[in-house]
């Protein structure tokens, strides 16, 4: 039996539903550990993460109105076309250790399906205030959030930054891994397969010292959750977002896949605006 | 315009109905001058320096209050610093009943805290009375309550003090900002450095001699007073681990840069440019004294005010009859009178600033309605109530925040384009909503970008309900269950 000579996938960007090609035209090579080639990505610049968040505003209306129970329901879906997957991912990670990084991905998206509808009440109140009103806080979405993930785990923090963004009713715009984007890039298809709208979660391949900088400055970005960033990135990201003052959330020191650090209500509160609503009870 | 109302003032002559003055009597020991306190007890400023704190109804000086330095600042943080340990490791019933003994003792001084704040700020005595200072009580109680409970508040965390808290507060509410500010930082085992602002000083200062009256311990609280220069002294200081700021956007934003590369944590309560909303189905009286209510309401110095109306179509000429209507009948005059429903503008400067925006409402095109037949005092900062017909979006006094009173009136015809257009604001702090269709009020809540909805009310505040904006009117909430998270970690 002769040697097949194996297709080199080329991955796209993922924005709005569909995979363009940046517009810069340029592209990076991965490698895995024993420095074959594996994929080639894209290296995107502004202009895509300018195109990430338009897509990410027409998106996000529809999607955070949509019922908890709905946005639960379709992260749910999104566990299970990751089970379908979970091979690909764990190749595309590599390592002994892909298989259970995979698994602590699905099971994160899972976790937070279910924050989806409990969320509200377990941070919503109803307020005891001294007079004749009905007077509750609800969460509501915070909007566009700009999530810088960290370059380990690949997937795993990926997801872990993602999955509280979007269960509160948030569109994302995600940069990837810097050292190894394809994990990211073969969730954004199994995303696509999912029920999860376009638009909801856009994700970049690129380089950090390029992108950061543009994601802190975008004034069309409402938040940002970042993780694994150095620490001039972290400034960065917090002097950038002064001027719209967005929400920055920058997570150091994180381990992944210790459930009990990474699923809490802790991690959905940045992402979302209390919102509070009087109304007299008495004529 | 419509056709012409009745004058229900007939009678009157459609001026004001006279009434003698009704002075309050209460007059509050003021020191000559005061110093910082600092550990527990009044000390010298480094420098020496005071400034005078001024009566804006009288420009009479009424005290020499000090200038803070970077040095009396670092002095302030060091004290907060010490207390810390024993403070945040007191058991959270005693903390709790250090919180009640403030409450109480605040009670009981409640009209003393009244009229000085009305003397030191200008606003009337009503609304100092009545709203200020039992609300500021109200939040000491409140907070008191949740000093032992905090492993309650917040499921699943074990929420630990943040350290020592660096806050600055705006002059529009100078003692209630101090309570929405100490009262949470406390309760959570935090100690505090506040700073005053410079026009509004002497409640500040009355409440840390209240801290040393019921034996609070030193360095758990420390005001220091000063213009811009010390709150940047407290904004740099390494020694603080989280900063509070209510205050405009623009110093707001200032603060977010400045810390961007440290730890500090970081709350923000800035401006807005709220917008009140008047559907053809409201009750209409009662909207009427919302909208009075959410843009006259102490002067319209609050964040909160509701200074952009937007009313439906249909009833833009019957809204804008009874807005004169009603505005006719303010009484701007001494702080001090018990009748009086508009006070003197806080300070020379924001006089000023109203002033400008008035010159570029009119220039601008806007219909400027001057209805208000009070007559001003000779001396002192005054600015009659008034509202701008004609109001196009692009216009500075539809999309600026003035801080004063004024209102700009526009129309719309259907909710999505009311919606839209309220929310076409970098703010996104407050909004109002009228109308008595169920559905459609709890509708257009959900789609207004605000921290606050106000529905057939206006400027209702309670210490157990969060306040705090969107977008650019900062972030973090203050007030009820939320608060708690700007002061936990």
């Amino acid at each position: 039996m002769s040697e097949r000579l194996p297709i080199i996938k080329t991955y796209k960007l993922a924005i709005g539903g569909k995979f363009p090609r940046t517009e810069s035209g340029r592209s990076t090579s991965v490698h895995d550990a024993a420095q074959n080639l594996v994929a080639h990505v894209c290296r995107a610049s502004r202009k895509d993460v300018r195109d990430a968040v338009d897509a990410a505003h027409k998106a996000q209306p529809g999607w955070g109105s949509a019922t908890a129970f709905l946005r639960s329901q379709v992260l749910y879906r999104l566990a299970e076309m990751m089970e379908g997957k979970r091979d690909e991912l764990a190749r595309a990670i590599g390592g002994e250790d892909a298989q259970r990084e995979v698994d602590a991905s699905i099971d994160r998206v899972v976790h937070y399906a279910g924050w989806c509808d409990k969320y509200a009440q377990v941070m919503g109140n109803a307020n005891p205030v001294a007079g004749p009103y009905h007077n509750f806080t609800v969460p509501f979405p915070v909007g566009v959030v700009g999530v810088i993930a960290p370059d380990s785990p690949s997937l795993l923090g990926f997801v872990s930054l993602v999955a509280p963004v979007i269960a509160m009713g948030n569109a994302c715009v995600v940069l990837a891994s810097e050292t190894n984007p394809v994990p990211a890039l073969v969730l954004a298809e199994a995303i696509a397969t999912s029920d999860l709208p376009g638009g909801i979660v856009n994700t970049l391949s690129g380089f950090r010292d390029e992108l950061v900088e543009h994601f802190s400055t975008h004034r069309e970005i409402d938040a940002i959750h970042a993780g694994g960033v150095s620490d001039e990135h972290r400034a960065m990201l917090r002097t950038g977002s002064a001027d719209n003052l967005k929400r920055v959330h920058v997570r150091g020191g994180v381990d992944f896949f210790d459930d009990e650090s990474c699923e809490s209500p802790a991690w959905l509160d940045p992402f979302v605006e209390f919102k509070t609503i009087w109304h007299p009870s008495a004529v | 315009m419509g056709p012409k109302r009745l004058d229900l003032r007939a009678g009157t002559g459609g001026g004001l109905f006279e009434y003698a003055p009704a002075p309050e009597s209460v007059r509050p020991e003021i020191a000559d001058r005061y110093g910082l306190f600092i550990d527990g007890s009044f000390v010298e400023p480094e420098s020496g320096t005071r400034f005078p704190s001024i009566n804006p109804a009288t420009e009479d000086t009424l005290s020499m209050v000090a200038q803070a330095s970077a040095g009396d600042v670092d002095r302030a943080v060091r004290a907060a610093r010490e207390a810390l340990p024993a403070w945040s490791g007191l058991s959270g019933k005693e903390r709790g009943k250090y919180l009640y003994r403030i409450a109480r003792r605040m009670q009981e001084r409640a009209r003393e805290l009244a009229v000085l704040e009305t003397l030191d700020g200008g606003k009337p005595i009503k609304e100092s009375r009545d709203v200020d200072v039992p609300l500021a009580c109200a939040h000491f109680f409140y907070h008191a309550g949740w000093a032992d409970k905090l492993r309650f508040a917040l499921p699943g965390r074990d929420p630990k003090p943040i350290g020592v808290c660096g806050q600055i507060i705006p002059w529009n509410f100078p003692l209630m900002m101090l309570a929405w500010k100490i009262a949470p930082a406390l309760a959570c085992g935090n100690t505090v450095v506040l700073k005053p602002a410079e026009t509004t000083s002497l409640t500040a200062l009355r409440f840390a001699k209240i801290c040393a009256e019921i034996g609070l311990p030193k360095g758990v609280v420390n005001i220091i007073t000063g213009a811009g220069e010390t709150g940047q002294a407290i904004v740099k200081h390494p020694g603080i681990d989280k900063i509070a700021f209510t205050g405009s956007t623009s110093v707001g934003k200032m603060i977010a840069k400045a810390v961007a590369s440290t730890n500090k944590k970081l709350t923000l309560e800035l401006g807005g440019k709220s917008a009140n909303i008047i559907f053809e189905d409201a009750s209409l009286d009662q909207a009427i004294e919302g909208i009075i209510e959410g843009i006259y309401f102490n002067q319209g110095h609050v964040c909160c005010a509701g200074s952009r109306l937007f009313v439906q179509e249909s009833i833009l000429d019957t809204v804008i009859d009874k807005l004169r209507d009603r505005m006719s009948s303010l009484r701007v005059g001494d702080p001090m009178d018990k009748n009086t429903d508009v006070g003197a503008i806080n300070s020379k400067e924001q006089l000023a600033t109203i002033n400008k925006y008035l010159a570029l409402g009119d220039q601008e095109g806007g219909v400027r309605h001057d209805v208000c037949a009070s007559t001003l005092p000779d001396k002192g900062y005054w600015c009659k109530p008034c509202f701008y017909s004609g109001v196009q979006p692009s216009h500075s006094i539809a999309r600026e925040e003035i801080f004063g009173p004024v209102l700009a009136v526009m129309s719309f015809r259907t909710p999505d384009e009311a919606i839209s257009r309220a929310n076409n604001s970098p703010y996104g702090l407050a909004a109002g909503v009228w109308t008595d269709k169920g559905s459609k009020i709890f509708d257009v809540a959900r789609r207004l970008d605000a921290g606050i909805v106000w529905l057939n009310t206006y400027n209702k505040f309670d210490p157990t309900s969060p306040f705090g904006g969107y977008k650019e009117s900062g972030f973090g909430r203050e007030g009820g269950l939320h608060g708690l998270l700007a002061y936990t970690q």
